[in-house]
């Protein structure tokens, strides 16, 4: 890695094809399979008991089906080091049940099943409006943060022309937060809460990693100005391509920890975290090195070509 | 051009006074006389753990009838119901936060202790009932005077004439009319105020009042006048409150006991894989980033304990320690700058001090403008997602009222501990690390250029 110097424009057009191929299977995935949203967003009910003993799925839907008017899926699985039984009721996108009516579901499950120790594990509910608004929120908030971040850079490297950093970093960071996307729709993740805290934190980390980029680009231009652009851009990369391997890796395996360890024992719940974020890490590696910078001298040398 | 030499000294004082931050912000620093415990500093077994921990209960509350004309006393008084039964049911470790634009209410309580039968769905109906507020005489709800419902119109905190704070009370006619025959009858004894089955206030009658307002006096201040108008009007809300519109959610103790002890495993080893990464890479400055590290962390850890005993503890959540270990993988970002800029110094060929010197000087600009975009980051999480009374959230309020209000505790704590995490990161990556740095490479042992990244024969 040391002495190998890369080309950047060269990598910049594979990595557009990689990206391609992604996100076609990422559209494929989506219309077999479909975008599924946590009922955060969707609104609905999912409750979960925890069970001892030997239970059917027909059983519990039979009697689910007596105390609920609703459409619903009862799915089995098994917890946390595989030392507790679960099974989950989840009803998406209708109306959320009310505290009477779970209250009641409960207490039909434990007459019902009175030798399996029937325990409630985790209930949630979200009415349609509050999923609705809370999907608007997560939406501008998004919104705001790439807005902001974009200003930012633009202001920081007017030297080096705001608007065409500016510009370019954000077309990196939209590949990162879609491949972050198309990864929960591919691996059959649920958008959830969880997902917003990531795209958010995408947007961010991997704007830091094309300011380094940036910032040496910069550097560059004052100390060499009679190379040409491409040159100092891709000097540039090279200089910085250590630091962003090397950071993008620590942060790669921390997050790939809470991945393993919680997969080992069954914690599902960080699903929706760790993995788009992985990805999208390794994304935001990429985009910056090999689209951002690529792109903005195909920006600046066609801008130059019209002067001339 | 040469810049002024650290003391050899200088590495040893701060990687104690890391050290002991380390210890204190990990095992905390108490003490025991007897059985009381006494808090000196507070560790991470003092962190407040959020509902996803330790099991509890979120809910949010809205009225349940859609066409009332609700005001900011109406949300006030319904806070004040429902935190008067959270204590009746021996919950004191709750949060309640009101959102006045969008009248809503959002509530957090964690499974009551040692409960495990706990029947959560029944306790929140009965948070949002309708309170009833009665008038009673003597000291006893044997003997009902008035209530709430149909006799009172509205309570307020006031100051009187001279500047004593006060609820004037407001009947209504038919309850004008109870009210002085009461009166008449218990001058010099007591009415008793109770909300459901709990006395708020056992004011003293001086007279007989038939003008259908009267006023408590012997209030201790404005809080407390205000805290009393909110329970009594409490009686008179033309609406109840109910999760069903809205959203509920229970977790079991277990599930998040669990929860918390992966994310300890996962934490773990994650430090220790970017500890190791960094000493195989970047050999001494690996070391330094290592404890700078780990000066990141217990910093982190600290803010989040509340470190002092006076101050309040963070309620940490999952997402929350997910955001602790990621802010550890990009943690050593600043070191990892500055290592590498020292390895370009040493190729110009470079001495060990003017390495390290001008390699961390070229470092700062790239080092600064990255923090700061995940800082911008953390504010718009906390902003949008916080609860509503935190100062960023008050800046953002205009943008996000128009959305409702946070309902997600869990996306927050990931903000707090995400800024927390960088800021800590600057300074222990940034300051920490260049004294440390320059102070180590001072003694002969450690003036080799191959443990910073030079040429071993160099």
């Amino acid at each position: 890695m040391r002495n190998l110097t890369l080309n950047s424009q060269k990598i910049f057009k594979c990595a557009l094809i990689v990206y391609a191929v992604i996100f076609l299977a990422g559209i494929l995935c989506a219309f077999i399979f479909g975008v599924s949203f946590d009922i955060n967003f969707s609104g609905g009910t999912k409750i979960s008991y925890a069970y001892t003993g030997d239970l059917e799925t027909a059983d519990i839907e039979k009697t689910v089906d007596g105390v609920l008017e609703q459409n619903f899926t009862v799915t089995k699985s098994t917890a946390l080091a595989g030392d507790t039984q679960t099974f989950e009721i989840s009803l998406i996108g209708k109306d959320a049940l009310s505290a009477e009516t779970q209250e009641a579901l409960t207490t039909s499950l434990e007459e019902a099943f009175a030798d399996n120790g029937i325990l409630l594990y985790n209930s949630n509910s979200v009415s349609p409006t509050i999923a609705g608004t809370f999907f608007a929120k997560s939406l501008v908030a998004i919104l705001i943060t790439a807005l902001l971040v974009v200003v930012y850079v633009g202001i920081r490297f007017r030297k080096i022309g705001g608007v065409s950093a500016a510009v370019t970093a954000l077309c990196a960071l939209v590949l990162d937060i879609l491949i972050s996307f198309f990864v929960c729709v591919i691996f059959r993740l649920q958008i959830d809460s969880n997902y917003i805290a990531v795209v958010l934190t995408l947007l961010g980390y991997s704007l830091n990693d094309t300011i380094v980029v940036y910032d040496r680009i910069r550097e560059n231009e004052r100390l060499t100005p009679d190379k040409t652009i491409d040159v100092i851009v891709n000097d540039s990369i090279n200089a910085v391509k250590a630091r962003n391997f090397v950071t993008t890796l620590t942060t790669f395996c921390a997050v790939m920890t809470i991945v393993v360890v919680a997969e080992l024992f069954g914690l599902t719940t960080l699903r929706s975290f760790a993995i788009p974020m992985a990805f999208g890490l390794l994304s935001g590696c990429v985009t910056s090195l090999f689209v951002a910078s690529p792109l903005w001298v195909v920006w600046k040398t066609r801008k130059t070509k019209k002067k001339a | 051009m040469k810049s002024k030499r650290t003391g050899k000294p200088v590495f040893f004082i701060v990687f104690v006074l890391i050290l002991a931050l380390a210890y204190s912000a990990f095992f905390g620093i108490e003490n025991y006389y007897g059985d009381t415990r006494k808090v000196y500093v507070k560790g991470a077994g003092d962190i407040r753990w959020g509902i996803d921990i330790r099991g509890g209960v979120e809910a949010v509350f809205s009225p349940d009838k859609e066409d009332v004309d609700i005001t900011d006393d109406d949300m006030d008084a319904a806070k004040a119901i429902i935190e008067t039964r959270l204590v009746n049911k021996n919950i004191t470790d709750y949060e309640v936060y009101t959102d006045n634009d969008n009248h809503q209410i959002i509530v957090r309580f964690p499974w009551a202790a040692n409960e495990s039968d706990f029947d959560a769905a029944e306790a929140v109906r009965e948070l949002g009932e309708t309170a009833l507020l009665t008038f009673c005489r003597g000291e006893d709800q044997s003997d009902v005077i008035l209530s709430g419902a149909t006799d009172i119109d509205h309570a307020q905190a006031g100051v009187d004439q001279d500047g004593n704070y006060v609820v004037y009370l407001y009947f209504t006619n038919v309850g004008t009319g109870k009210f002085a025959t009461a009166t008449a009858q218990l001058v010099g004894s007591t009415i008793s105020i109770w909300m459901d089955e709990t006395e708020i206030s056992a004011p003293k009658v001086n007279q007989a009042i038939t003008d259908g307002s009267a006023y408590i006096t012997g209030l201790g201040g404005s809080e407390e006048a205000k805290e009393l108008a909110d329970k009594i009007n409490a009686g008179s809300l033309p609406f109840a409150l109910t999760v069903d519109n809205s959203k509920l959610q229970i977790i079991s103790p277990s599930l998040g006991s669990d929860a918390l002890r992966v994310m300890l495993i996962a934490g773990s080893i994650a430090f220790g894989i970017v500890c190791l990464i960094m000493i195989l890479r970047y050999r001494l400055n690996g070391v330094i980033a290592a404890i700078a590290l780990l000066g990141q962390l217990a910093g982190t850890i600290a803010c989040i304990s509340g470190f002092f005993p006076n101050t309040s503890s963070f309620t940490l959540t999952v997402p929350g320690i997910a955001g602790i270990i990621l802010s550890v993988g990009v943690g050593v970002d600043c070191n990892v700058i500055a290592a590498e800029r020292i390895r370009e110094e040493f190729k110009k060929g470079k001495t060990i001090d003017g390495a390290i010197d001008s390699g961390f000087k070229n470092a700062l600009s790239a080092i600064i403008d990255g923090n700061v975009t995940i800082v911008i980051v953390s504010i718009v999480l906390i902003g949008a997602f916080g609860t509503p009374d935190n100062i960023i959230a008050k800046i953002f309020s205009p943008l996000m009222s128009l959305f409702g209000s946070s309902i997600t505790g869990s996306i927050y704590s990931f903000g707090y501990t995400l800024l927390v995490g960088v800021i800590f990161n600057l300074i222990m990556g940034v300051l920490a690390s260049k004294y440390m740095l320059k102070s180590i490479s001072q003694l002969k042992v450690f003036r080799k250029p191959w443990l910073y990244g030079g040429k071993k024969n160099a």
